[in-house]
């Protein structure tokens, strides 16, 4: 396709030894009248150059402060990041000062939002918001990068992109404006893709094509990716890597067809059972988890899970379990071992 | 677009025609102008039934009102006290652009004497403006920046305490302060009486040092207000998501801020200068007579007082027109800088 | 993998999310957090302690006693806020001031809220033909500055009115006026906003259950939607004191308001910037008062305004 060859061109990663992103023991907290909220209680994972990783869990299990944080966004008064180290290319993001990780943010790591309608700014045009990154960050010219943005958005499937360049973005469809997200995000050809919750708020049938689109650009591009979301079905479909987060911490971490085969935290095995089969009887009823997810105010001091686990024991309830490697690309923290009923 | 101009400004016209009636019918009561006319005397009562004929006073309130709106040149008055109507009438009407002539002033037409007073209150109310929007929009953005800083803090305060001051309490104050202390204690001081020296002549710097009490007098008590309203404003621009998205491409502060923030946060700003212009009018009342400033304002005063009613509802004519042709302006200016509305 | 569940297992109790608070208790907490609000009722309640208890000092004949040979006195141990024009003692004028621009600002606000109310409610559950006209009217009455129209009005009303004797103290009956014109000429701004919550609110589901089950309309104005649309309205009363107080002391300023011996602290300031140069306690004293006064007000409608702010559901 002529436009990613253009845009490959820009891209700046290097083929890395180590992982292109490595975050170690990151806490997040944030400063509220009621109380501190953990946010984000101490999580470690990587990101490898050309895979994508799925990132599970409820909502406000802290997976999009998580990401938040690597890049900075996060507001500091309330909140704080009082602990760990985000490698990126073997430099920690969260040492970096304004004007270093300004040059990173939208460069070498974009991030796609969820809520296309608020996420875009009203008042500027689609074109305004698409050329701008490519003056800041590539130094374009207007001319050049207003032509780059027509290629960009025809190439994300926007028929007639250079009229729609002086539109306003109530002016779009759902569907339309998050396709312009994707292509604000990958306009300046990053290294690292994070998609938070892309799909989430559109139709089925527009989801699996923003999929596709999503897929088709990390095959021809290369870059890394993130898929953040709740949905299973989707994760399935995209991933390489999955880890499972709940509460602020990770649960389980593995190769996708490892995790779909044989989960083996409860938590991801209550997930899993609780996704509706299409060839399931019609007698047999809807599993869901019972319960609700802990109040965030209180810190962490054992397994968050325990409350609603069906395999709890004792010292779940004395001590959070460590994410141990149980098996090759399979790491798991919890202190029972589910296929056997027995503790670890 | 120029439909609904068109739209508005024909619904400004009924509205008007409430507004004459309504205050037309008030003037009825104000007082015996003609009790004042005798100067020093009190006006001899034949002179004073004379008086009354002629300037048409002892007809009913309806015919006055009809002479008023469209004059009485088309038929005749009885100006010599037989009964017999034969004197032809001399005034036009206001929808021919004749207000009548002052009771006070006698014989000198209304507009004349409020043109002669007009371009005096212009200059004090566009300054005060200019002063308000530039001042206290750039406090605003400063304190929603750096939000409950010290400087935020006291600035707070201050706005607060200035808001609460009457307009008056606040001009005494600052010609007590800035003018007779600064006498007091040799310092160059600050006019408080009129526009300009009579020795010295209407000149330019001459009006400007006259000009520092009263526009600081009228603007202060906005300034809270709108900075207030701008860090407000710009507080909630600063926490949307487009504001994250904006930052998270990497774009500079300053163009997140100034660009992204301010267009969204300046749109309730000017819905607000749109509604405040009756109330800086009144403060212009105020201010006047304080300052001795020939302006409108003390000329509705003097003339309210002496039961002069074709001057004091040619004022006021001339202030609700202008209050209905500011709204409008200030609604064209909102569609024309928010895309989502259109007016249609 | 099992598939039947199992028993569900007990929710720990510190697991629970912060036990349930009413929308009062809320708003309440909301408010005590509000350092500014706090401090002002404080001070509203220290001056309405002063204009209320200090009449157990002074007695209303010595506040109006005129002596002109102690004609602008400045502060002293007698007068520790010096004397006025007329040779009156200004502490003393200054506590019965207070009582009346208190009285002032609080009925002219109930004058404000009925007609608002009921403006706003009506037009906005009626709409039609009947908020058309209503709007047109409030418009009309928004575009002619305030001021402007209390001056008129003041100066409509300037023949003789007769003095009024309530709880003990005798007034001019203009303090009625007064009150009458600044109600009047403030109610706009209450009822649209009024009129906003009630487009808003009638279309919300349990109005409609009300309307099937026969409730008369009267009944679902008052007890089923005006309820909801408290906060508000509870803020814009408050406010409306501090603009009430504000304005009587603007049209007593210009001469046209309550009229002496009554004194208010409006009137006290009438004629004071002539003697700006030589009797600075004739506008200070009364002045600090408003500015005072209308500061605790505007800080304690700030922090109901932030109290009872349904968005701000953060406890």
């Amino acid at each position: 396709m002529r436009l990613t060859r253009a845009v490959v061109q820009y891209s700046k990663f290097e083929i890395s030894m180590g992982h292109l992103l490595k975050v170690d023991n990151l806490v997040t907290k944030f400063h509220t009248p009621e109380g501190i909220v953990h946010a984000v209680n101490g999580v470690s994972f990587h990101v490898d150059d050309g895979e994508t990783l799925a990132v599970v869990g409820e909502s406000a299990c802290g997976k999009t402060v998580t990401m938040l944080s690597i890049l900075g966004l996060i507001p500091i008064p309330p909140g704080e990041i009082s602990s760990g180290s985000a490698l990126y290319t073997n430099r920690d993001l969260l040492q970096l000062s304004e004007d270093e990780i300004e040059s990173i943010r939208g460069r070498e790591i974009a991030m796609i939002f969820q809520d296309s309608m608020t996420s875009l700014n009203p008042v500027l045009t689609i074109g305004r918001q698409m050329t701008e990154s490519l003056i800041v960050h590539l130094g374009f010219s207007h001319e050049k990068a207003v032509e780059r943005a027509i290629e960009m958005l025809t190439a994300v499937g926007i028929p007639d992109a250079k009229n729609r360049l002086s539109e306003y973005p109530h002016q779009f469809s759902g569907g339309m404006r998050q396709r312009v997200m994707i292509a604000m995000a990958l306009s300046c050809a990053p290294s690292l893709v994070i998609a938070d919750e892309p799909t989430t708020a559109l139709d089925v049938t527009i989801q699996s094509q923003i999929v596709e689109l999503v897929i088709r650009f990390q095959e021809e591009l290369g870059m890394s990716l993130i898929w953040i979301t709740h949905d299973l079905g989707v994760v399935a479909g995209v991933a390489d890597r999955v880890i499972v987060m709940y509460s602020g911490i990770i649960l389980e971490e593995a190769v996708v067809d490892e995790l779909y085969e044989a989960p083996l935290h409860p938590y991801t095995n209550a997930l899993l059972a609780a996704l509706p089969r299409i060839d399931q009887e019609t007698h047999e009823p809807l599993l869901s988890i019972p319960g609700a997810p802990p109040n965030l105010l209180i810190k962490p001091k054992y397994c968050p899970f325990a409350p609603r686990c069906k395999y709890v024991r004792d010292i779940c309830r004395q001590s959070i379990p460590p994410l141990e490697m149980v098996d090759v690309n399979h790491q798991v923290a919890c202190w029972v071992n589910i296929e056997t009923g027995e503790l670890r | 677009m120029t439909r609904y101009i068109i739209r508005r400004l024909l619904q400004g016209i009924p509205l008007l025609f409430i507004i004459s009636v309504i205050l037309f019918f008030l003037m009825q009561n104000l007082g015996d102008p003609v009790a004042t006319m005798g100067g020093r005397n009190v006006t001899r009562s034949q002179d004073r039934e004379r008086l009354t004929r002629q300037l048409g006073l002892d007809k009913p309130i309806y015919v006055q009102y009809i002479y008023w709106l469209i004059g009485n040149d088309w038929t005749k008055s009885d100006m010599d006290g037989d009964g017999i109507p034969e004197t032809q009438g001399r005034r036009k009407g206001v929808f021919r652009g004749d207000f009548g002539t002052s009771l006070v002033n006698r014989g000198r037409p209304v507009t004349e004497v409020i043109w002669d007073r007009l371009p005096n209150t212009l200059l004090l109310m566009l300054t005060a403006e200019a002063v308000i929007i530039f001042g206290a929009v750039l406090i605003g953005i400063y304190s929603a920046l750096h939000q409950y800083s010290l400087v935020d803090n006291t600035v707070t305060a201050l706005t607060f305490a200035l808001y609460s001051m009457p307009v008056f309490f606040f001009g005494l104050l600052g010609m007590y302060i800035f003018a007779v202390n600064f006498k007091q204690f040799g310092l160059p001081y600050l006019p408080t009486v009129g526009m300009f020296e009579p020795e010295a002549g209407k000149t330019t710097s001459q009006i400007a040092w006259h000009m520092i009490l009263p526009v600081a007098t009228l603007a202060f008590p906005f300034f809270a207000t709108y900075s207030r309203y701008t860090r407000s404003s710009m507080l909630e621009v600063l926490s949307q998501d487009y504001i994250r998205t904006a930052k998270s491409k990497g774009l500079p502060r300053r163009e997140v801020i100034f660009v992204h923030g301010l267009k969204n946060a300046a749109l309730p700003l000017v819905t607000l200068i749109g509604l405040d212009l009756p109330i800086l009018l009144g403060g212009a009342i105020v201010t006047e007579r304080i300052f001795a400033w020939p302006g409108m304002g003390r000329l509705f005063l003097d003339h309210l007082s002496r039961s002069d009613t074709p001057v004091v509802m040619g004022i006021l004519m001339l202030i609700a027109a202008a209050v209905i042709v500011f709204q409008i302006i200030t609604d064209i200016t909102y569609a024309w800088l928010d895309p989502r509305i259109r007016y249609d | 993998m099992e598939t039947t569940p199992d028993a569900i297992p007990l929710l720990i109790h510190d697991e629970l999310e912060t036990p349930p608070l009413s929308l009062w208790q809320l708003a309440w907490r909301r408010f005590k957090r509000h350092r500014m609000a706090i401090f002002g009722t404080i001070c509203l309640l220290a001056i309405c302690a002063y204009s209320l208890g200090g009449a157990l000092f002074y007695s209303e004949a010595y506040a109006n006693y005129t002596e002109t040979g102690l004609r602008l006195n400045s502060p002293s141990a007698a007068h520790p806020f010096g004397t006025d024009t007329v040779g009156r003692d200004i502490l003393a004028r200054t506590i019965y001031g207070g009582q009346i621009s208190l009285l002032i600002g609080v009925t002219a606000m109930l004058v404000m809220v009925i007609i608002g109310v009921l403006i706003g409610a009506v037009s906005g559950y009626f709409g039609g033909k009947i908020d058309s006209l209503l709007m047109r009217f409030t418009e009309a009455v928004l575009i002619v500055p305030q001021i402007f129209l209390l001056l008129v009005i003041a100066k409509f009303f300037s023949g003789t009115i007769p003095d009024i004797t309530l709880l003990g103290r005798t007034f001019s009956g203009s303090v009625v006026v007064i009150v009458l014109i600044i109600g009047a000429t403030s109610w706009p701004y209450l009822a649209r906003i009024v009129r906003a919550e009630f487009l808003s609110l009638k279309e919300n589901e349990f109005i409609l259950a009300a309307r099937s089950t026969g409730t008369p309309t009267n009944q679902i104005i008052f007890k089923h939607i005006l309820p909801n649309c408290m906060a508000p309205i509870i803020v814009a009363a408050t406010l409306g004191v501090a603009n009430a107080i504000t304005l009587e002391a603007y049209i007593s300023f210009l001469g046209l308001g309550v009229k002496p011996p009554t004194a208010t602290w409006g009137n006290m300031l009438d004629g004071a910037h002539n003697y700006i140069e030589t009797a600075y306690w004739l506008w200070l004293f009364p002045g600090l008062l408003i500015t005072l006064i209308v500061l605790s007000i505007n800080f304690i409608g700030d922090g109901l305004r932030d109290a009872l702010d349904p968005r701000s559901r953060s406890v």
